[in-house]
């Protein structure tokens, strides 16, 4: 297992370095260098001296990925690409474009997005699978039968319309909650409590019905018949037998997305003024901020291997029958 | 389940608004509420140059001279100087220099901080780590010198700083180039540069308090410059304090953490969510001003007049990225002041058919009030002198052509339309580059292009589509076909515009090039690219924007000056005009005092854009600002941006407001559970059934 | 003179593909069976219909030309820059007839009040009276009753067409009585009675009000589902080929192939999406604008950022298929005729098309079919971020995008809100239902 582990923790090597290079390849298709310092500078003013200087002081002024002046290795190394690259895998972001420690920032916006996320994500868990549950023990009922609509209908609404809806009515309207923004500490529930509802209900439609079906394969399963032939109550066969075996698959199946967590929620964050990392990506993306841009990319690219590594464990503790080699 | 709403019943009891997005602690204090946009990049005095970095800066630093709150047109007056300083002419070795000697008042201390403190130099790395703001250490202040306006000056040129005047300055700032270029020479990667110790030719210190600018030549616009942060005063201790190893990476640099003698002082700097203010317990306080424009003492401007300078202890600035939540919560009473939106507009602002605007009365119940003032800053669309057909560079026939094309064009593009569709009405179209309220522009009937417009019932009229189509005719293109060829006319507008409205500009577009039979192409592309494309000179039409950095003609007219060619040297002219008469009455312009004879320039300038007609018509946007009725002393100030220091609250009134404004409603919320409660009744009842049931058939 | 998009190409192309598809099932009992199982649920037959009809207004608005500017007799002929669709001629009216700002649905005056003046010289500050909505009455008294009458003219016009399509069921289920006919029926009833009232009323008023520059809502909406349903049919075009050769090549060929094409597919999906397909948007849009000459025009331009839409929308989604499909060819390559098949010497590729394809091709479909809503949901989210197509696109996103801000104001603007919601809902909705039915057709383990 533990050899597992280290091996799988190398073959992410190669695919960061992939991951860097995609994002090296598209950004500078798009930007040159000279962009991003115009960018950056703005629009009032901008001398080519100016633009010069910023480029030299943030070591844009190498070549992009090969550099002919230089000596021996240097070719390869003194190069955008190698000086920038290099440093993220030792975690390394150095400073934004605007000359922020983005080590910090992503320090300081880690919470924000983790307190929206996780709550919509264990809430959300929590709710689905009630509800999935509520479905399976009335099968074949109206119950039933008017869930799975709800469900389909609500799979069919944008995620857009919830949270204008959503906002519109709670702030706005019955002056429940503040419309956005977010504050540290306990206060944090006030701002917080609406965007988690928006994101556990948007979520509950795909999902339930997802359960559901899970919950009723399961049902339909011999060990069940026998549990029921025993003459145990169906509300014992669900709760103990079923709802045991049924889990399996669904956390197993959400495992991958625990360390994506961190990364929040691009939609709600911008949607509510959270100051988390969703926001600060589409701030970057909008500003065209390289730095940030890449660094982001090269997080959600190890949370996201990080995930797959986390699922197949997973597997072996639910199930002994599987080893990892 | 049963718990929830009890407690919603128990808070709602209380009479108090849930919605408040402040901590309960600050209710009923002396702050104030506001927003910023855009997370400020550099509140560093010599690298800052925009408006949501103006918001904090200006609070803080105080260079030497300030525009009068008040007072329109607008007035310097001195600010930390004991007087607005008078060039002095110098003849040497031929040429022409101006002396500035700026005397500065005796006795300003610097706010509270840690770089005042000796020890605070000396810091080492692991306690640095360990500090979430730098106020966490010790404090202390000293007197500003005339040494620390030179040092900031000196700064303009620091190899490792972006100042953007750097260009402009190191003209004629006498011996900043080569300072430059000497600093490059001294700087140490890592190292702090001691500025003290490398002298400025054209910037000396006289005494304690006094110090001298040395000019190329004549500048008057200097004195403008002299307003604003880049000028200044830096201390040496707070840029040797922020250069100790460690503090970079905590972001602890001069960028975020300004140091000053104003008013405030940046207390919390959060720039993802919020900044603020506290008043410098150190301030020497100023004296609210006695004088203003009239019917100022009617609304109340004057009624703190001599009284002691700031008012409110501190200011709360929210990040508002969206345009939504910063229009509710200003509704709600959470910002005390706001603009207004397009889309808001209706809303808040009824205009009559003179154009003046009022309140519509929802607004007046609540106490709001509005002001209105036109910015120094002009829109327009732009033809790009280099391009072969609206251009004028070919000379020639061919030119005359081109001129009486742009001439009709300016005529059919309806920007009186174009203001009421796209901004409520929030702008007037613009007749000359000049702005009005600046020197040289001319009211009334003078005022307008005869062009475009004539003066008839004692108002501007646009003229009629048929002088535009007569100019077409005249231009080659009858009925907006090629005389020569009969193949339609087709114009290529650049615009940066990508957001959700655009569909709807640029079939506005489409139409008024079609009052005229001509075919429109829009090109829009991002701003990198749209940028570049104004440098190349490869655009045809465009629109582009200028606010003025102070109230001045020269600072308008610049943007025509044939020198200053975007395609050619990287300059401000994004239309590339070129016209020798224009360039050397510019060059007379820009150095005179405001007088008749400068009138007269001036006039003869705009006299030969209208006939040139490089700008196809423009408008000058209107700002409408709203305050809530318990924030007195505001009036819209564009240029000086200083003014916190004039704003007074009265909290009691807004906790009020406040409290009546946003009472929950929660009746719909205990209906929804009980829905939610209800609906589950029919599903036990339906199990308890299934589990008495004795048997089943099988299925 | 006609223009031909590339996404026109495209959406033609799918028909004609769809059509070859339906023949060659008709011909096939192993996939006529399936597809049969599918029309006999009554919810697919009636979000088919649903379905029909966007697909009807989508395909009319494929179908590009620029219109003949009129000319001297001499000149020869020239064609205005602005490219418009078949769908733009029938709903020339609604086009044509654009108010100064708001108005709500069938209002007959705007919805902010302006300052009016009266002939008589006196101001008078009131809602004016629209230049088109109601422009026919002449004392706004008639208009409940104008609107009842004509919506009552539409609806009876309806009824008689519900009656024809109904005795047409009748016999259609005489004919083939196992299809529940009277679901399609019913949904193609329910679809005439309110376009019925619609078509009636639209002519004279704004049936679903105007926006902010005093568009008609309702002809926004129609232009928009073509956007819809080119992102949700040309990305699935994009993705299949890919999905399906590198996945089934990864499960045939085992060993090094296997190691790559998974290699590949963790890097992209390792990759946030939304950064994805943000940096290849702006890539796109810088290609376009460094080519000005390729693409005359703006309509030409937008079209290729929607067809790059639909493709990098396709390479980040083609993963998930690719992997389902790597899975079934491992299982399959074991069994014995394959082996078998390898004895005998049979090429790869003729093995791969003949044995491995047919048998994964239930697979390809439920997917196609689950991809279709999940990509019209995920252009809205797209083209709020900016990201998504050209805002000069008529699409679901742009409308929701714009009429977001209009919830802030009071009263409050509702109707674009709504009617994006309304027309969006209804095709995720039909396209959900439809996709259930194929999978329940499709599932092996459904069969059992």
């Amino acid at each position: 297992m533990f050899a597992y582990v280290v091996r799988r923790v190398l073959y992410a090597v190669p695919i960061l370095i992939g991951v860097n290079l995609i994002t090296f390849a598209l950004f500078f298709v798009v930007n040159t260098p000279d962009d991003m310092a115009r960018m950056q500078l703005g629009a009032r003013r901008v001398t080519p001296e100016a633009v010069e200087k910023w480029k030299a002081e943030r070591g844009y002024d190498l070549p992009l990925v090969w550099n002919a002046a230089a000596q021996g290795t240097g070719k390869a190394t003194r190069t955008i690409f190698f000086q920038k690259s290099v440093r993220l895998f030792v975690f390394d972001f150095g400073y934004s474009e605007d000359k922020r420690d983005i080590a910090a920032e992503i320090k300081a916006r880690m919470w924000p997005s983790l307190a929206l996320a996780l709550p919509v994500f264990l809430v959300g868990l929590a709710v689905c699978i009630s509800f999935a549950l509520l479905m399976a023990f009335f099968r074949a009922t109206y119950l039933d039968f008017w869930g799975v609509v709800l469900c389909v209908a609500m799979m069919s609404i944008s995620t857009l319309f919830y949270i204008i809806g959503g906002q519109y009515v709670a702030s706005k309207v019955w002056h429940l909650v503040p419309i956005s923004g977010y504050a540290g500490g306990l206060d944090a529930a006030k701002f917080l409590a609406l965007p988690v509802l928006i994101g556990v209900i948007s979520g509950i439609g795909a999902s339930s019905r997802w359960y559901r079906t899970l919950f009723l394969e399961e049902m339909g399963k011999d060990y069940v018949r026998t549990a029921r032939a025993k003459g145990l109550a169906e509300s014992v066969v669900l709760f103990r037998h079923v709802l045991k075996n049924a889990l399996i698959p669904i956390l197993t199946g959400v495992v991958v997305v625990i360390p994506l967590l961190f990364l929040g929620s691009l939609l709600s964050e911008s949607f509510f003024g959270i100051p988390g990392l969703g926001s600060y990506t589409i701030d970057a993306i909008q500003a065209q901020d390289f730095a940030v841009v890449r660094s982001m990319v090269f997080i959600g690219s190890v949370l996201y291997i990080a995930g797959l590594i986390l699922t197949d464990i997973s597997y072996t503790l639910v199930d002994p029958r599987i080893r990892l080699e | 389940m049963r718990v929830l709403p009890l407690l919603l019943v128990l808070l709602a009891g209380c009479g108090e608004v849930w919605n408040n997005p402040y901590p309960a602690a600050d209710r009923g204090g002396n702050i104030l509420y506001s927003v910023f946009a855009d997370r400020p990049k550099h509140l560093d005095p010599a690298q800052s140059y925009t408006s949501d970095e103006a918001i904090f800066t200006r609070q803080v630093y105080e260079p030497p001279l300030q525009y009068h709150y008040l007072k329109r047109p607008y007035e310097l007056i001195p600010l930390t100087a004991a007087e607005v300083p008078r060039p002095r002419l110098v003849e040497k070795g031929g040429s022409t220099y101006s002396i500035y000697e700026i005397r500065i008042k005796p006795g300003i201390r610097y706010q509270p901080h840690p770089a005042f403190v000796s020890e605070n130099q000396n810091l080492r790395e692991k306690a640095i780590e360990r500090l979430n703001s730098p106020y966490d250490l010790p404090l202390g202040t000293r007197e500003l010198t005339a040494d620390d306006y030179v040092y900031q000056i000196k700064r303009l040129a620091h190899p490792q700083l972006h100042t953007p005047i750097f260009g402009l300055m190191s003209e004629y700032i006498v011996g900043l180039k080569e300072y430059a270029e000497r600093l490059k020479d001294a700087v140490r990667p890592g190292q702090w540069l001691d500025l003290r110790e490398h002298a400025l030719e054209g910037v000396t210190r006289v005494d304690a308090h006094t110090y001298r600018v040395m000019l190329k030549g004549r500048y008057p616009q200097f004195a403008y410059w002299l307003a604003m942060p880049f000028f200044a005063p830096m201390p040496w201790e707070a840029e040797k304090f922020f250069h100790q190893p460690g503090m970079a990476e905590k972001n602890f640099t001069l960028d975020w953490w300004p140091v000053g003698t104003g008013p405030f002082m940046l207390s919390q700097n959060d720039p993802n969510a919020r900044m603020v203010l506290e008043r410098n317990p150190n301030f020497r306080g100023e004296a609210y001003p006695s004088a203003g424009e009239a019917g100022d003492a009617a609304r109340g401007l004057l009624a703190d007049a001599g009284k002691t300078m700031p008012f409110v202890d501190k200011a709360v600035y929210t990040r508002e990225k969206e345009a939504i939540p910063l229009w509710n919560k200003f509704l709600q009473g959470y910002y005390d002041l706001s603009g207004i939106s397009s889309d808001n507009f209706d809303q808040a602002v009824r205009i009559s058919l003179e154009g003046d605007a009022a309140l519509t009365p929802e607004m007046e119940t609540r106490g709001i009030r509005l002001d209105t003032t036109i910015a120094p800053t002009i829109y327009y669309l732009g033809a790009n002198w280099l391009d072969p057909v609206v251009g004028g560079s070919m000379g020639g026939a061919a030119a005359e052509r081109a001129r009486k094309l742009r001439q009709a064009l300016a005529i059919a593009v309806d920007w009186e339309e174009y203001l009421s569709i796209f901004a409520n009405g929030r702008g007037v179209p613009s007749y000359s580059p000049l702005a009005p309220g600046i020197f040289g522009f001319r009211e009334g009937a003078e005022a307008i292009n005869p062009v475009t417009h004539e003066w008839k019932d004692g108002k501007a009229r646009r003229r009629p589509l048929e002088a535009a189509r007569k100019l077409l005719a005249e231009a080659g293109y009858p009925e907006g076909r090629d005389a020569g060829t009969g193949q339609p006319l087709v114009l290529y507008l650049d615009t940066t515009s990508r957001g959700p409205g655009d569909k709807a500009v640029i079939d506005w577009w489409r139409k008024q090039f079609a009052k005229l039979s001509v075919q429109f192409e829009p090109r829009q592309t991002d701003w990198n690219r749209f940028q570049e494309k104004l440098r190349k000179g490869s655009t045809q039409l465009f629109i582009v924007g200028w606010s003025a950095d102070y109230p001045d003609p020269e600072n308008f007219m610049f943007l025509l000056h044939g020198p200053q060619s975007r395609a050619k040297n990287q300059g401000e002219n994004a239309s590339n005009y070129l016209n020798p008469e224009f360039d050397a009455l510019f060059e007379r312009m820009r150095n005179m005092p405001n007088s008749r004879e400068r009138q007269q320039v001036i006039d003869r300038m705009i006299e030969i854009f209208r006939h040139d007609a490089p700008w196809i018509g423009g408008f000058h946007p209107k700002n409408f600002a709203l305050f809530h009725s318990w924030l007195g002393n505001a009036k819209v100030n564009e240029i000086s941006g200083n003014g916190l220091k004039y704003l007074r609250v009265a909290p009691a009134g807004r906790d009020a407001a406040r409290r009546e404004w946003n009472q929950p409603v929660i009746w719909p919320t205990l209906l929804l559970l009980l829905v939610l409660v209800l609906s589950a009744v029919p599903a036990f009842l339906g199990y308890r059934r299934r589990e008495r049931m004795s048997a089943r058939p099988a299925p | 003179m006609p223009v031909v998009l590339v996404t026109d190409v495209l959406v033609w192309l799918l028909v004609a593909a769809a059509a070859g598809y339906a023949i060659y099932c008709r011909r096939h009992a192993h996939l006529a069976g399936p597809w049969g199982r599918v029309f006999r649920s009554p919810a697919a037959m009636a979000s088919l219909v649903v379905l029909g009809a966007y697909v009807a207004l989508g395909l009319l608005d494929s179908l590009h030309f620029r219109p003949a500017l009129a000319q001297k007799a001499d000149a020869p002929s020239a064609y205005a820059s602005e490219v418009l669709s078949v769908l733009d001629l029938g709903l020339a009216q609604l086009r044509g007839r654009g108010e100064k700002t708001y108005s709500a649905p069938l209002a007959t005056r705007s919805y902010a009040k302006e300052l009016i003046e009266q002939p008589d010289g006196r101001q008078l500050r009131d809602f004016p009276r629209l230049r088109f909505g109601g422009a026919q009455l002449h004392d706004e008294a008639d208009w409940a009753a104008d609107v009842a009458q004509r919506a009552l003219g539409g609806l009876a016009v309806s009824v008689l067409l519900s009656f024809v399509v109904l005795l047409g069921t009748k016999i259609l289920k005489k004919k083939r009585p196992d299809i529940p006919w009277q679901a399609a029926g019913i949904s193609l009833g329910a679809l005439l009675l309110l376009a019925g009232p619609a078509v009636a009323l639209s002519s004279v008023y704004h049936v679903l009000g105007t926006d902010k520059v005093g568009q008609d809502v309702f002809y926004l909406a129609l232009k928009s589902v073509r956007t819809s349903l080119v992102i949700g049919t040309v990305t699935t075009l994009v993705l299949l080929p890919v999905g399906i050769a590198l996945g089934t090549m990864a499960g045939y060929f085992k060993g090094w192939i296997d190691d790559v094409i998974q290699y590949i597919y963790t890097t992209l999906n390792s990759i946030p999406g939304v950064l994805l397909i943000a940096a290849a948007v702006l890539m796109m849009q810088v290609y376009i604008d460094l080519h000005p000459e390729t693409f005359p025009t703006a309509v030409q331009r937008a079209d290729l950022r929607l067809l790059f839409l639909c493709v990098i929308l396709g390479l980040t989604s083609w993963t998930g298929l690719a992997r389902l499909l790597r899975g079934e060819t491992l299982k399959l390559s074991q069994l014995e005729y394959i082996q078998a098949a390898h004895a005998f010497g049979v090429r790869d590729t003729r093995i791969l098309a003949r044995h491995i394809l047919p048998n994964v091709s239930h697979i390809v479909i439920i997917a196609m079919v689950m991809d279709f809503s999940g990509l019209v949901l995920a252009e809205a989210v797209l083209s709020y971020v900016g990201v998504g197509v050209d805002p000069s696109t008529n699409s679901f996103g742009t409308m929701i995008n714009a009429a977001r801000l209009e919830m802030s104001r009071e009263p409050v603007v509702w109707w674009a809100l709504a009617t994006a919601f309304t027309f969006m809902f209804a095709l995720v909705l039909a396209a959900n239902l439809f996709a259930d039915a194929v999978r329940d057709g499709f599932d092996p383990r459904v069969r059992m």
